[in-house]
């Protein structure tokens, strides 16, 4: 059974998602010597976030290490040093620079392990951001992750919550393949409780935030909160929505989102990436497949608009999924 | 499941280190020329699937690296990558089980020709995109001064691989972390079809010492040549003195695959019979050591004997069986 926020015990605090990535990485540090953080301005200035504030103090600047602005060569670095003997995470400021790195991560560390015939392991996570509404325009606000989710040998996780984002990113570090792993952006000071007690979630489990009867709502990353929102308004109208998220993408937990769309007959998906060719066309086609017989309706996507986002706020606010516009087509879905 | 163990040919005289170093790496050479021979004839016999990119005419170049190198140092290859493997002490059966896709293989036949890895011999694996492998060299070697464990890293890679931004990424870390990692660019003059010289602005040298790194050249066919300059750059990398850069100047015999024949398009066959003629580095290597007084009869028998290696390795990788089909998706994760 997966671990969910309702599991969580009485020794709980409310933390924010920042910190609670922070947390995960200085407690698999202390636990691993083998453990280091890499990337562009993560020791004395914690990243351009702050998400890691103070890391270098405790671990030092071997351990939280400043590279030059040379994605693929750091990622690169990080696949060697995974191959050989310690566990890198590397930090990518903004998800939109993987482009620099795909060659590292596509070509590289997702296909050591099986051209070697399973000889050499790449343990090393990719920490990158995502999601829009920052106002920081085109190349400083794109969701990637479907592009990784595209590779076999990577995994992908997207956390929605300080208590999953702790959780997982420990996973992902003692996991033995490459993670990729996606924070949005515009939570890491969005607070949860989070327990002071060591815990971990496995790769591979959904959970569903919210039980309910009449329609799924598949959501990641922010886009769960934006599906808890929807739900809540859905309540005035006696609809009963059912959030699930997935929680990682890859593995992907194919089981639960099944069960809960024959449950409900109606699934909407929602996911920060592009819609098309992206993240929520599969998550709708697995869907589809698992419970068509069950279902009252086709399976709603909802990604962002298929255009670079734009800066003006009126016109990057249009381009992303919001709490009404997946409320009103949920009523829709069920002829409300 | 080794390589057939063949006696040694008789030596002359008494050994000196440096006569010995010199035969083990003739012996070493012409198993990679052997090998290669033998791909080529797999290949046109349509034995071999997919493409072969052979080593003949640049052995010197692997031998000569890795016989300043210790088996637990570490390696990265390219898609020309056979004599980097052989030199660094792959088996033979084995490799030739890989290159005809069978489970016996480095790989399990994952690989193939181009991705011959093998941890038990440091061999990080063989890199189809071109300078591919220089962040997992540099990492190796970034682990390896971390963990503390004395190793150091070569990376190979041809002169194509000037051309990929990723290197002087690394280059610049490596220098900058003073990683005990040795780029080796082997320049055989041809980016595939280019020459070499449509494609690389200003001096070779003069890019890896805009990091600091020492750098210089050195006759590729000459494997002793090769040896003495990789023998200081890798005893300054154990050192802790950082990284280098060695560009071996060597020759390509064959095309760029075993499919590129028709060749006068970017160079003709008089400059190929002039490199054959003139600076095979096995024949280099066989001139220093009859000079040494090495008897014409004992290259006769190592051939012999390397010859009989490489048969019966052929022999065991072509009855070997392939994988079953359910391992398709076994080793995607680990």
């Amino acid at each position: 059974m997966p671990e969910t926020a309702s599991m969580i015990k009485e020794a709980t605090r409310e933390i924010t998602l920042g910190e609670a990535v922070r947390e995960a990485l200085a407690e698999e540090m202390r636990r691993d010597p083998r453990v280091l953080v890499m990337g562009e301005d993560v020791a004395e200035a914690g990243t351009a976030f702050k998400v890691l504030n103070g890391l270098v103090n405790e671990f030092g600047p071997e351990r939280v290490l400043d590279t030059p602005i040379s994605e693929a060569g750091f990622t690169g670095i990080a696949v060697g040093a995974a191959m050989t003997g310690l566990r890198p995470v590397v930090d990518i400021m903004f998800g939109d620079f993987i482009g620099l790195t795909m060659d590292q991560m596509v070509n590289q560390a997702a296909k050591v392990h099986y051209m070697s015939g399973g000889k050499w392991k790449v343990p090393m996570v990719m920490r990158a951001t995502l999601g829009a509404t920052r106002r920081s325009a085109a190349q400083h606000s794109q969701s990637l992750h479907a592009w990784m989710c595209h590779v076999p040998g990577l995994k992908v996780v997207l956390p929605s919550t300080p208590y999953d984002a702790k959780g997982l990113l420990k996973s992902a570090i003692r996991d033995d393949n490459p993670v990729v792993f996606f924070e949005d952006k515009m939570m890491f000071r969005m607070k949860g409780p989070v327990p002071t007690e060591e815990y971990t979630i496995p790769l591979g489990a959904a959970d569903i935030k919210r039980a309910g009867d009449d329609i799924t709502i598949v959501a990641t990353s922010s886009m769960v909160q934006v599906a808890l929102g929807a739900a809540k308004l859905l309540e005035e109208y006696e609809i009963s929505a059912e959030v699930i998220d997935p929680r990682t993408l890859w593995p992907l937990d194919e089981k639960t989102l099944i069960e809960s769309a024959r449950k409900t007959s109606r699934v909407i998906v929602v996911d920060e990436g592009y819609g098309r060719y992206g993240a929520t066309s599969e998550l709708a086609s697995v869907i589809a497949e698992g419970a068509f017989f069950d279902l009252e309706a086709p399976v709603k996507r909802m990604g962002a608009m298929h255009v670079p986002i734009p800066f003006s706020p009126p016109l990057e606010d249009a381009t992303v999924p919001t709490e009404k516009a997946v409320f009103e087509a949920a009523k829709a879905l069920l002829g409300k | 499941m080794s390589t057939v163990a063949v006696p040694h040919s008789p030596v002359p005289n008494s050994q000196s280190p440096e006569l010995e170093r010199g035969l083990r790496m003739y012996r070493r050479m012409l198993m990679i020329r052997l090998f290669e021979e033998q791909v080529n004839d797999l290949y046109t016999r349509a034995l071999m699937p997919g493409l072969a990119h052979l080593y003949i005419g640049e052995e010197a170049v692997a031998v000569g690296v890795c016989e300043a190198l210790t088996r637990e140092d570490y390696i990265t290859s390219t898609h020309r990558g056979h004599g980097h493997c052989i030199a660094k002490g792959a088996a033979l059966d084995r490799m030739f089980a890989e290159l005809l896709g069978k489970e016996a293989g480095y790989c399990k036949g994952k690989g193939g020709s181009m991705h011959i890895a093998d941890p038990d011999t440091g061999n990080l694996g063989a890199n189809a995109i071109v300078g591919g492998s220089a962040g997992i060299a540099t990492g190796a070697a970034f682990a390896a001064k971390r963990l503390g464990n004395g190793r150091v890293c070569v990376c190979f890679f041809g002169e194509g691989a000037l051309g990929q931004g990723v290197l002087y990424e690394v280059m610049n870390m490596a220098a900058l972390w003073k990683l005990p990692v040795i780029y080796l660019c082997e320049n055989n003059l041809y980016n595939e079809y280019t020459h070499y010289s449509d494609t690389t602005a200003g001096d070779i040298l003069t890019r890896a010492r805009g990091f600091g790194l020492p750098a210089e050249s050195v006759d590729g066919q000459d494997a002793r040549a090769v040896y003495a300059a990789a023998k200081q750059a890798v005893d300054h990398a154990r050192q802790g003195a950082g990284p280098a850069f060695l560009l071996a100047n060597t020759y390509r015999f064959h095309g760029h695959h075993v499919g590129d024949v028709s060749r006068d398009y970017y160079r003709s066959k008089q400059e190929e019979q002039r490199w054959k003629a003139e600076r095979d580095p096995l024949k280099v290597l066989e001139d220093w050591l009859a000079e040494q007084g090495v008897p014409p009869a004992n290259f006769d028998s190592m051939r012999a004997e390397v010859q009989t290696e490489v048969d019966q390795a052929v022999q065991f990788a072509i009855a070997a069986p392939y994988p079953a089909a359910d391992k398709v998706d076994q080793d995607v994760y680990a």
